[in-house]
């Protein structure tokens, strides 16, 4: 049953954003998110909705998907939309209940905050759907290597990363195993009050950390003998190569980091 | 192939009166148990070799002993002329004589398969393009390459093992040491791991197969058999397996095919126990329902 399962959120496909270099997509990323932060009111942000617009149609991941980002954060939207709304006492006062104070410009803060939460999600999601979790591993090792001058142990970290990404759907196999055969054994693990059912997981739990270890051990063996000896020196078959699509890429951000602060600037005026 | 001829050829490991033990520190005194009691054996290059054992009689340790993850505590092991205990050597070593374990699971690293069989050459600071070339090639070899792109966990358990074998071979080793690669296989996945298995041989790779399948020992050049850490039977599958009664005695099977024909021997019927393969032993059976 839980065979099936994808690890992260990717969502293969051949569009222009899941041909472009990893890295630059973290990069970015990055700037995206500095572009969100940068608009100062509604029409720097209107900027900010469109790049958010144009790189989801680029991307052609299905509305659903984005959907499915979206909807544990809700609550968060809501939270932030409340909290703008009945705690801004400046501007205007539109409407008053007892201690309840609603002015115009907690309207529209709390409008704002709201598209821009709503954008800053859409826009991150779009890297990991358009990126797999290993070429993800791959460029956070390469863009994080100059740390490696000041002894952090990079190629380490995205070693452990790829290892864990690689053991997941098995692990999942093997709790799959361990629960049937415990059901199998009379193991109750659905009724029962919330501890019981938690203590219903330690039979699970227990088989599944000894085989992981096992796992360990054997993985360790057969990584020496194919000569494993950490990271020195080590080359890579995939090289990432910049093509002139990473480079389109990063000049249309630019393009619309420079709006931002230009609609900035104008709107000040 | 028979042993003379083997013999005149070049010898690629040595083991010399080995010996190892492991060492239980948790107890209080630590407790050894002696695992090689003196192995001494040569593998020729290009050699088949299978070796048989039950549980626990030390082949598995003899395996890893050949690739210097276990050290001889004395005697030693000597890989196309370099020695185990040499630190220098290691990475040589472990280059020239790759190893294939039991389950196919605990040995692949990456999440996409060509990036696995890919490990072992980025770890030897391979160039790039000779990195995509040769594991190009190992798949060819197992026949995976139109799996390369697949996640290993959505592979069955004989093309999972060959990935791993694959990524053994990347490494263009002249030897494989092969740790009951069929264990966890069903019928169909052992069939295909053996087919790759031959193939290899058969392009000059020299294969140390530890098995417990008896069909698949008697698919070897030759057969070592190891009892409680010391070599005792060393011979071609066709002497060994004659040996009915010693192979039982050591806790071991025949093939079907040759324990039918002892068991006719014992009633009394004139047939050899020299048969290790069906067709042969069916075009017996039909020359002794002749006559």
């Amino acid at each position: 049953m839980i065979k099936d399962i994808t690890i992260g959120q990717y969502f293969p496909g051949s569009s222009v954003l899941h041909r472009m270099d990893s890295r630059i997509k973290i990069i970015l990323t990055a700037v995206f998110i500095v572009m969100l932060f940068a608009a100062k009111d509604i029409a720097a942000l209107a900027v900010g909705i469109l790049f958010t617009l144009v790189t989801f149609l680029i991307s052609k991941i299905p509305l659903k998907m984005m959907g499915k980002s979206l909807k544990p954060i809700i609550p968060l939207i809501i939270f932030t939309a409340l909290l703008n709304l009945f705690f801004i006492r400046s501007g205007e006062l539109l409407w008053q209940w007892r201690f309840i104070k609603i002015t115009d410009q907690g309207i529209d803060t709390s409008v704002f905050m709201v598209i821009r939460i709503i954008c800053l999600i859409c826009g991150t999601s779009l890297l990991t759907y358009t990126t797999s979790p290993i070429d993800l591993t791959d460029a956070i090792e390469r863009l994080l290597s100059p740390l490696k001058k000041i002894k952090v142990p990079v190629h380490e970290l995205a070693m452990m990363m790829t290892i864990a990404l690689r053991f997941i759907p098995t692990l999942i196999e093997e709790t799959d195993k361990i629960m049937s055969a415990q059901k199998a054994r009379g193991a109750d693990m659905e009724t029962g009050s919330l501890i019981q059912k938690a203590k219903a997981m330690v039979p699970i739990l227990i088989p599944l950390f000894v085989a992981s270890f096992r796992h360990a051990e054997e993985l360790a063996l057969a990584m020496e003998c194919r000569c494993y000896h950490g990271g020195e020196g080590r080359t890579r078959m995939k090289q990432l190569k910049l093509s002139m699509i990473d480079l389109y890429g990063s000049l249309f951000t630019a393009a619309f980091l420079a709006s931002v602060i230009a609609v900035n600037i104008l709107m000040k005026k | 192939m028979d042993m003379a001829e083997k013999k005149n050829k070049e010898k690629f490991i040595e083991i010399r009166d080995l010996r190892f033990s492991y060492i239980n520190d948790l107890e209080e005194p630590p407790v050894k148990t002696e695992v090689l009691k003196g192995v001494s054996l040569d593998i020729c290059r290009g050699e088949f070799v299978a070796v048989l054992g039950h549980n626990g009689s030390g082949k598995s340790t003899l395996a890893k002993c050949i690739n210097a993850i276990n050290l001889p505590e004395s005697g030693g092991v000597f890989v196309d002329g370099m020695d185990t205990l040499d630190e220098n050597d290691l990475l040589p070593i472990r280059q020239r004589v790759g190893m294939v374990f039991q389950n196919p699971d605990n040995q692949i690293v990456a999440t996409i398969v060509e990036e696995d069989v890919a490990f072992a050459l980025e770890n030897m600071c391979v160039e790039p393009a000779e990195i995509r070339r040769r594991v190009d090639d190992a798949l060819r070899t197992v026949g995976m390459y139109e799996y390369r792109l697949h996640a290993p966990h959505k592979l069955s358990g004989g093309q999972k093992q060959r990935v791993a074998i694959a990524g053994i071979i990347a490494m263009r080793p002249e030897c494989i040491l092969l740790d009951e690669p069929t264990a966890m296989l069903d019928p169909h996945g052992r069939d295909e791991v053996m087919r790759t298995i031959k193939l290899l041989n058969s392009q000059g790779v020299t294969i140390v197969l530890i098995t417990h399948y008896m069909e698949e020992a008697a698919q070897a050049d030759r057969i070592v058999v190891i009892d409680s850490g010391e070599v005792v039977m060393d011979d071609v599958p066709r002497k060994i397996f004659s040996k009915v009664e010693k192979m039982k005695e050591l806790g071991l099977d025949v093939p079907q095919v040759t324990e039918l024909a002892w068991e006719l021997k014992k009633a009394g019927y004139d047939i050899s126990t020299e048969i290790i393969y069906e067709e042969e032993c069916a075009e017996r059976l039909a020359q002794l329902l002749k006559d």
